[in-house]
């Protein structure tokens, strides 16, 4: 499903006086469709470097990224187009982040709608029952269904960032340390909403920073140096 | 009379000292300046509703007295001609004999005060009740020629406006009356749009005579003699006034009134204010009309 | 899918030029000014796509030529070099003979007339500009304001033009009672929000903003920036969003183009030009960012 080859990434600071700073060099490792790869590895090794590759966030400095996607085939995702890896992203690619990106003036009931009745052809009312059922699981009360996002908790906030990335059923989901803001029973939660995401065909590769926790979610590791 | 016969008979008056014309060809404008509106006037004709600049001449009228008329009149009248001069619909106005007399000197034509028999008519902000013909010519003296003046001060802007139709600015003028006052409230001058490409400006006619220019028989020419623009409309032409499909253009209300004079209740009517009684009159404008209906009047 | 609008080598200089004008102007000069013949080369040998329904972000600080660049879109200026050209799905019928028998895309449009790139203009585009004041007729009412543009477009029922004003007013969170007053009695946010309304009266393809919420107050921002997110999305807009707040850019846009000095310097997507920035220029901008 996805095949990272040879995949190295440096930066080069030019107001830093031309410093050059390498953040991941020579990493391949491939994921089969359905499956679950866990990155591990010391900080600074690379982990969200390699995701924000995939996710094409960063422009990988050498290496392919080869990705089987449903709309065009077998694409390298480091070479293609930007309105390419925009539809890849809008159909099919899902990043959950560290940290909601806050968007003033958006309940978090819509924050979770919007991508369904983006990427999903659903109605409104449809999409509103489902991104409200999600947020009850994640413990959201829905007195704050329509409560701006940026006064909530950071776990709050984080539940509801992966609400907004899980709601619409991607097909390959990256997960740059989604549970670290969280509490045990919430981890739990999300854990069983990956599950059954799994169940359904998403596949994924995400960054947890219990090792734990890494182990007994995902089919394999691939450690990086 | 031909204007040859009349040019020969002249030289007979000449020679014997008798001509009139004394250091001026016929119709007073030489005729390099005859030739030249001439041609303003046919490239107007061709051009209907669009504002052809030209050369005005000095005229012995001072500016913004009817110069733009009397010079295109000159520059048309011929000794057969029978010319009517009017102002605001009065023949006897001062300034209408001024002219009237001034062109029956340099020319020799006729003069009449009688519409239908009239071959060419010039008139200051009114155009007379009876239907004109299509042997005669319509005159109108122009004080402003440009429609767009209200909205944009810019000369160049408003020719650049013209030259590409771009005429949002004129109708937002209109909406905005009709916000305001909940109608449109152009009493004179009230804009048209000409074979359905530029707005006009009518002259200073009241809105009762706007749809007499529109598939007419007569040539309507247009002077303005300090603005040196000439502008016409030929024959069945299409001249429609600027209305909304549910604010359509109106002409004025006389209903219920009749004029005293002559009685009758379809012109356009001059309220008047008896100076003895104080007793609120109305008259036709158009005097030549009114005294044919009536007889002579004798306010 | 084929972009809507294609530019090729969008260019623009104020003066007589000379041969000397190109190299010694641009980001590596760090000038606009050619300091051989005092021309200024307000942008030079822009290009991209614009697609449907998508927002094209253009960030870059004074002199960039983000300004000039949609100035040159919208018809205001004439180009000095280059094209702009439009794809045959958004040819309204009276556009139809901008384009040759089975071209996918139109003549180059700055090449009409006058009159043409009023038409085009008129039926694909709207614009808000940073200042209320040059996108609006401040002594005409809101709903004039409005109104201009159906007039011009040949609308010619009040009461028409009326309903469809106080939809678009609605739209905007604009009291619709005061549709009858001039917008020099609004607020700031509330100008801002007419501009929007009259850009959206003729249902245009592509929508410009100018710096629209640069010195706003903070909460007015928000509230215009939330305006825009959902017209984009409910009427498949596309749109040019120039700022110099990287914020903005990153609130309502995809992809980003960085100017500087009137050049492009970098082009990508939004969150990669911002994590990523490969250019240097781009670097210290976003290392800027507050």
């Amino acid at each position: 499903m996805i095949s990272v080859e040879n995949l190295s990434k440096s930066f080069i600071l030019h107001i830093l006086g031309e410093k050059r700073i390498e953040a991941c060099r020579d990493v391949s490792f491939s994921v089969p469709r359905g499956g679950f790869l866990g990155l591990s590895g010391p900080s600074g090794a690379g982990k969200s470097t390699v995701l924000k590759c995939i996710y094409r966030t960063y422009l990988p400095g050498g290496g392919e990224v080869w990705y089987d996607s449903a709309t065009r085939g077998r694409v390298n995702l480091a070479a293609l187009p930007d309105r390419e890896v925009i539809d890849i992203r809008t159909r099919e690619m899902g990043y959950v982040s560290q940290f909601l990106k806050v968007i003033p003036r958006v309940s978090a009931l819509d924050v979770v709608m919007e991508p369904i009745l983006a990427r999903n052809r659903v109605t409104r009312d449809e999409a509103r029952r489902r991104a409200g059922g999600l947020l009850e699981r994640l413990r959201i009360p829905s007195h704050l269904f329509d409560a701006y996002p940026a006064t909530f908790s950071g776990g709050e906030q984080q539940r509801i960032n992966i609400a907004h990335a899980v709601s619409w059923k991607p097909r390959l989901l990256l997960l740059d340390e989604p549970t670290a803001s969280l509490d045990r029973d919430s981890v739990g939660i999300v854990l069983d909403i990956l599950k059954e995401l799994r169940n359904e065909g998403t596949t994924m590769i995400g960054i947890f920073h219990d090792a734990e926790l890494m182990e007994t979610v995902t089919d394999s590791i691939f450690r990086i140096r | 009379m031909r204007m040859r016969d009349w040019l020969d008979a002249d030289d007979e008056r000449q020679a014997r000292g008798e001509s009139r014309l004394v250091g001026y060809p016929f119709g007073f404008m030489d005729e390099g300046a005859k030739r030249e509106v001439r041609r303003s006037i046919l490239k107007a004709i061709a051009i209907p509703g669009y504002q052809v600049p030209y050369g005005s001449r000095e005229m012995p009228i001072s500016r913004g007295w009817g110069t733009g008329g009397i010079q295109v009149t000159l520059a048309l009248i011929l000794p057969e001609d029978v010319l009517k001069v009017i102002d605001q619909g009065c023949d006897g106005s001062v300034n209408a004999v001024n002219i009237k007399k001034f062109v029956q000197a340099v020319a020799d034509v006729q003069i009449t005060t009688d519409t239908t028999s009239a071959t060419v008519i010039q008139t200051r902000h009114r155009i007379p009740e009876e239907p004109m013909t299509a042997g005669q010519i319509l005159v109108l003296q122009v004080p402003y020629p440009e429609a767009l003046r209200e909205v944009e001060p810019s000369e160049a802007e408003t020719r650049r406006m013209h030259a590409e139709a771009d005429y949002g600015r004129m109708w937002l003028f209109l909406y905005e009356d009709i916000v305001k006052y909940g109608e449109i409230s152009i009493s004179y001058r009230y804009p048209v749009t000409v074979n359905g490409r530029y707005i006009m400006d009518p002259s200073p006619v009241p809105r009762w005579d706007v749809p007499k220019l529109h598939m007419a028989e007569t040539l309507f020419l247009f002077g303005a003699g300090r603005e040196k623009r000439i502008y016409a409309i030929p024959p069945h032409t299409r001249v429609e006034p600027l209305e909304f499909e549910d604010h359509l253009f109106r002409v004025e209300n006389f209903s219920g009134k009749a004029c005293s004079r002559c009685g009758a209740s379809d012109t356009f009517m001059d309220e008047i204010i008896d100076d003895e009684t104080g007793e609120r009159l109305y008259c036709c404008s158009d005097s030549g009309y009114c005294d044919k209906r009536h007889g002579k009047c004798s306010l | 899918m084929q972009p809507l609008i294609r530019v090729r080598g969008l260019s623009k200089r104020f003066g007589a030029g000379c041969t000397l004008c190109l190299s010694s102007t641009g980001p590596d000069r760090e000038s606009n000014v050619c300091p051989h013949c005092g021309s200024v080369v307000a942008c030079n040998d822009v290009s991209f796509d614009l697609y449907r329904n998508e927002a094209l972000g253009i960030v870059g600080e004074s002199g960039s030529g983000k300004s000039t660049l949609v100035r040159l879109l919208h018809f205001e200026w004439d180009a000095s070099d280059g094209s702009v050209e439009l794809h045959r799905s958004a040819a309204v019928p009276a556009l139809e003979d901008l384009f040759a028998d089975d071209a996918d895309y139109s003549h180059n449009l700055p090449g009409l007339s006058p009159f043409r790139k009023r038409q085009v203009r008129n039926s694909l585009m709207g614009i808000v500009y940073q200042n209320p004041f040059l996108g609006l007729r401040m002594q005409v009412s809101a709903g004039g304001n409005i109104a201009e543009r159906l007039l011009g477009a040949g609308w010619r029922n009040i009461r028409g033009m009326r309903k469809r004003s106080a939809e678009l007013l609605e739209r905007t969170e604009i009291p619709v009672e005061r549709m009858d007053e001039p917008p020099k009695n609004f607020s700031g946010g509330m100008q801002q929000r007419v501009q929007i309304a009259k850009a959206l009266s003729n249902k245009p393809l592509i929508l410009f903003l100018d710096e629209v919420t640069t010195g706003l107050d903070l909460s007015v921002q928000a509230r215009v920036l939330d305006l825009i997110r959902s017209i984009r999305s409910e009427f498949s807009l596309s749109l040019l969003v120039v700022s110099h707040d990287l914020g903005v850019i990153n609130l309502l846009c995809q992809r980003t183009m960085v100017m500087k000095y009137g050049r492009v310097v970098e082009a990508g997507l939004t969150d990669q030009i911002l994590q990523d920035p490969q250019h240097r220029y781009t670097q210290l901008l976003v290392a800027s960012q507050l």
